[in-house]
């Protein structure tokens, strides 16, 4: 058995210790270890993006970060997207807007998309479609899930639908 | 742009809206649990061993040290497995060799294709298992592999199972062969069609073996009691069709298996098969009955689960000076995998029935290669051969100087016209939808200029109905709590949940939806075949009638008439003067007789099939071979939508599927059979970047194969996308792409083939 | 008489036709009929005492849930398919 270490963070506002052993990924030990299990594993190598977390606010895969790296960082994941009092506007877009079909990716998306509106919060369909080229979706074919995400950012669709 | 033509019946109340899903929370919280979210007391951690061969002999399998490694608790091979006789079983609608099913999840004497199963261990965690995994040795005989379809008919071709017979029919041939089976469909003469033709166009296509690519890796857990009592927890499209399966390959009864259902991320029929589960079995046997979890990587998924098969295809058809099509003949080969089973008979199914031919001619085969067993893909096989037959079908209407769709209008199927098989259609919704095509803005608007074109083309599926079952208990303040047997795919709880709204006459916010497991509901079979909002859609409109008549009898004995006496109607219960709203009702459920409780099953004996016509734009750039989607619609005849946005998300999806079959993916094998780009950055799925928003016209010619006259809408999107891109981009660069995927390199070949 | 259509790889049975009429009230009875005037469809169509796997019969556009049982009517249509079911 390989060493454990210890690791302290901040995890969607709470601090937090764990043990890990050096070679663990941020996403296993979310998954396995702190039972957080809406980081999802698509691939484990950074092509899927269903693993989307933010640390200290950047967009990263939780599958290509050691989980030894968060030491003293700022990690937020799906669970931490919802405020106490209800869904995160982008959490009730992608539910109005039938953006997530079978949600597996769905995770994911809304994370990277929170990523995206705190930088910046009026994007373009192009640039919400630059952003998400990182998460994969099999189900959708994207439409409305760039769509939900314009919808949050209270930029109306139908525009720039098409040429 | 969602359009709904008024066509179907008025006055629905519940289905037609949009209500949001009701797992829909849980899943954008990060609370739903997928298969591989479960975490139980005495966890193990499953790995497998899997073959770097396409095609080997075992001579032997040592397993000591990785048993003897700490940590490890168990370690299987096929020697744990029942020795299954062949035979063939009729799991669901489809029939599977038992034996061939067995060998798929271990390897019992030759290995088949790269990354099939060989070994299984069972430890503490999955860093552990998998280094034990990693110390089995396994002694090969590496036999050559057998790569592609004609190189598997050729005569002195490397046999991949020595007793494989040509199948016809209940006939068979006689000596060893890699062709499972010849299946053919005529109609007429042929040759009296082709001679009445005044042009004729013949091609040959291929396309390449590709993959569901669900998001979502497999992943199945098991738990066996010490008295053989076994519980699964795994995600799946089916979890009856799971237990049948496990129960066939471990030789348990039925009764012995519970199969319950996780949250499902994507299968696309890909997740209908086992591969985990009965490894999961019998490693927590094995491990003095720990729970053992088992999960797939990305490229376990890639290379050793079920993809569709590519094909070579050929087409022929003839239509007379008016544009009249007179005959149309096919050849199709398709890829089965490692064994039998490839979706040609569904290919066959689709090809030309679309159209109105009186001589048709289609062969079918059926071959064995060193590739991994092929699984039903959305539509299984008909991406395939709409792509082949609708480049044709292009063709031909260009060569007589016809509009596309004005040449589909001319030859579509209508009620009453007969497929190649003979079987006469119900009403159904092609030409209404090639109507709708043709008034749409997008193939109204003007040709898209240079090294731009569009494309179009048609699709069929026939869908399916099968076996549903659902039951649901009135509570007593008039809310219902209704349970199914459909894993939800994509929003399935709640378009069944609509329709027994709709039944009962009250908002949909009134019934809650829980999808139970094996052991608490009735047989249902998986959420395949576009079959779910249908079949179990339609079981809940039986509980639903059921319901109302155990209600109105309540009614009945409160105000001393009899049932028959009792009208229902907007959720109000009256007779004669008396009357009560349904939530009244049931509160006098409590001394009336207690609960009402209703269940119901259904097998629908037809089922009504889903037209589909897709309009594309491109541009090519003839430099690189980039194919840029400009401009998307998917048009499509769901018979009634019962759930819109749901499926205009079928529709997309389906179309993005097929964009990326078209444009990029494929499996690529070395000589040896290895799968050399068994990863998403290698095999190339679309991104968000590659897709413009597709549109979606709704069309409803209502089925007259459902109460509210749904038909099943998943699978038909995926069928017209790679033949209207293919169209398309002939008319942005003037050659016609063969092979899928027509990807950048293939196309400025084709350029330069025709520049020389 | 009910009318039957012989798929295709069967047809070299019927002398090359592709309906062909039998007697009988159920698809069991039409094909021991049929098998009296075209020997070796029974065992091409019938595996042991089920309908060949793979194998749908279709009655009158319905799919015949019994099989082989399928009540089949005077003027019934009578159709031998493959099964599919789908992704």
């Amino acid at each position: 058995m390989a060493t454990k270490t210890q690791v302290e963070a901040v995890i969607n506002g709470e601090p937090i210790e764990f043990l890990c052993e050096p070679r663990q990924s941020l996403l296993e030990v979310l998954r396995d270890t702190l039972g957080l299990t809406g980081s999802k594993e698509g691939c484990n190598n950074g092509n899927c993006g269903a693993c989307s977390v933010l640390i200290d606010g950047a967009l990263v895969n939780a599958c290509l970060v050691l989980a030894v790296e968060i030491q003293g960082r700022q990690v937020t994941t799906i669970e931490g997207i919802a405020t106490p009092d209800g869904l995160h506007p982008l959490q009730q877009k992608f539910l109005e807007h039938a953006a997530l079909q079978c949600g597996f990716c769905t995770p994911g998306f809304i994370v990277a998309a929170k990523a995206l509106l705190d930088r910046n919060p009026d994007p373009s369909e192009a640039e919400v479609r630059q952003w998400l080229a990182g998460n994969l979706c099999r189900c959708t074919g994207y439409d409305h899930i760039v769509k939900a995400i314009l919808a949050a950012a209270d930029r109306p669709t139908g525009a720039e639908a098409h040429p | 742009m969602t359009q709904t033509e008024k066509t179907s019946r008025p006055g629905f109340r519940v289905i037609g809206s949009s209500p949001l899903r009701q797992d829909g929370v849980e899943k954008v919280t990060g609370r739903a649990r997928f298969g591989a979210d479960i975490h139980l007391p005495g966890l193990l951690i499953g790995a497998v061993l899997r073959s770097p061969h396409a095609h080997a002999r075992i001579l032997a399998i040592d397993t000591s040290a990785a048993a003897a490694y700490p940590g490890v608790k168990a370690v299987v091979t096929a020697l744990d497995l029942p020795e299954l006789e062949s035979k063939i079983a009729d799991i669901g609608e489809a029939s599977i060799n038992q034996r061939y099913q067995s060998n798929n999840i271990l390897a019992r004497d030759k290995v088949l294709y790269f990354g099939h199963a060989v070994a299984a261990v069972a430890a503490v965690n999955g860093h552990v298992a998998e280094a034990a995994a990693a110390l089995i040795k396994v002694d090969y005989e590496v036999l050559p592999p057998v790569l592609d379809v004609r190189a598997a008919m050729a005569p002195d071709a490397p046999i991949l199972l020595e007793e494989l017979r040509t199948a016809e029919l209940g006939d068979h041939g006689t000596g060893p062969t890699n062709v499972a089976a010849h299946l053919l469909l005529e109609t007429g003469d042929i040759a009296r069609g082709f001679e009445a033709a005044a042009v004729v166009v013949e091609r040959a296509f291929t396309t390449a073996m590709v993959h569901q690519g669900y998001i979502e890796p497999h992943a199945a857990t098991a738990q066996v009691e010490a008295d053989g009592q076994v519980t699964i927890w795994c995600s799946t499209q089916g979890t009856f069709g799971v237990r049948e399966q496990v129960a066939s390959i471990l030789r348990l009864p039925l009764s012995r298996i519970r199969v319950v259902p996780l949250e499902i991320g994507g299968g696309f029929g890909g997740k209908n098969n086992v591969y985990l589960e009965p490894l999961a079995v019998l490693l927590s046997r094995k491990s003095g009955f720990r729970p053992v979890k088992l999960t797939m990587s990305r490229k376990d998924v890639l290379a050793a689960t079920g993809p569709t098969s590519g094909s070579v295809i050929t087409v022929k058809l003839g239509a007379d000076a008016a544009g009249k099509l007179t005959a149309a003949q096919a050849t199709l080969i398709y890829e089965a995998g490692a064994y039998p089973g490839s979706p040609v008979g569904s290919a066959m199914d689709v090809i030309f029935t679309p159209y109105r031919i009186p001589h048709v001619r289609i062969d079918g085969y059926d071959v064995v290669v060193n590739k991994p067993h092929t699984a039903a893909y959305r539509a299984p096989g008909g991406t395939n051969a709409a792509f082949a037959a609708e480049s044709v079908v292009d063709e031909l209407s260009e060569r007589l100087g016809l509009d596309p769709i004005a040449f589909r209008l001319l030859n579509g199927v209508h009620e009453g016209n007969r497929k190649v098989d003979g079987v006469a259609f119900e009403r159904i919704g092609l030409l209404e939808t090639l109507e709708a095509a043709q008034s749409t803005a997008h193939y109204r608007a003007a040709a898209p200029g240079r090294h731009r074109g569009r494309g179009v083309a048609a699709g069929f599926w026939g869908n399916y109905g099968g076996k549903s079952s659902a039951s649901a208990s009135v509570n007593a303040d008039g809310t219902i709590s209704l349970i199914e047997g459909s894993v939800d795919i994509g929003g399935s709880r709640t378009s069944i949940a609509m329709q027994l709204a709709e039944t009962l006459e009250l908002p949909i916010e009134t019934v809650r939806t829980t999808i139970a497991d094996t052991d608490s509901i009735g047989e249902t079979e998986g959420t395949y075949g576009s079959r779910t909002t249908f079949a179990t859609g339609w079981a809940a409109y039986e509980v639903g009638q059921k319901l109302k008549v155990g209600l109105k009898e309540r009614a009945a004995h409160l105000w001393g008439v009899t049932a028959a006496d009792v009208d229902y109607a907007d959720g109000v219960f009256r007779s004669g003067a008396e009357h009560m709203t349904f939530a009244g009702l049931a509160a006098q459920m409590d001394g009336t007789g207690g609960p009402v409780v209703a269940s119901a099953s259904v097998q629908p004996s037809s089922w009504g099939p889903g037209f589909a016509v897709h309009i594309v734009d491109v541009e090519v750039d003839p430099e690189t071979g980039k194919v840029d989607i400009l401009r998307y619609t998917a048009l499509q005849d769901a018979g009634k939508a019962v759930y819109p946005d749901y499926v205009a998300g079928q529709m997309q999806g389906g179309a993005a599927q097929g964009i990326g079959w078209a444009l990029h993916e494929e499996f690529i094998y070395d000589g040896q059979g290895r799968l050399l780009n068994a990863n998403w950055l290698d095999y190339r799925m679309p991104v968000s970047l590659d897709l413009p928003f597709i549109e979606t016209v709704i069309v409803e010619v209502p089925s007259p194969s459902h109460p509210y006259g749904v038909r099943g809408v998943g699978e038909v999107p995926i069928v017209p996308p790679a033949a209207a891109v293919a169209n398309a981009i002939y008319r942005a660069i003037g050659v016609r792409l063969t092979e899928l995927p027509m990807s950048p390199g293939r196309i400025v070949a084709a350029l330069r083939a025709q520049d020389r | 008489m009910a009318s039957v259509w012989i798929p295709a790889l069967l047809r070299s049975l019927t002398g090359g036709q592709a309906t062909v009429s039998a007697t009988g009230t159920s698809v069991l009875a039409l094909i021991d009929d049929l098998d009296t005037r075209y020997p070796g469809l029974r065992a091409r169509l019938v595996d042991g005492d089920r309908l060949r796997p793979g194998l749908a019969v279709v009655v009158d556009g319905k799919t015949g849930r019994l099989r082989l049982r399928e009540p089949v009517a005077e003027a019934s249509e009578v159709h031998f398919v493959a099964t599919i079911s789908g992704g």
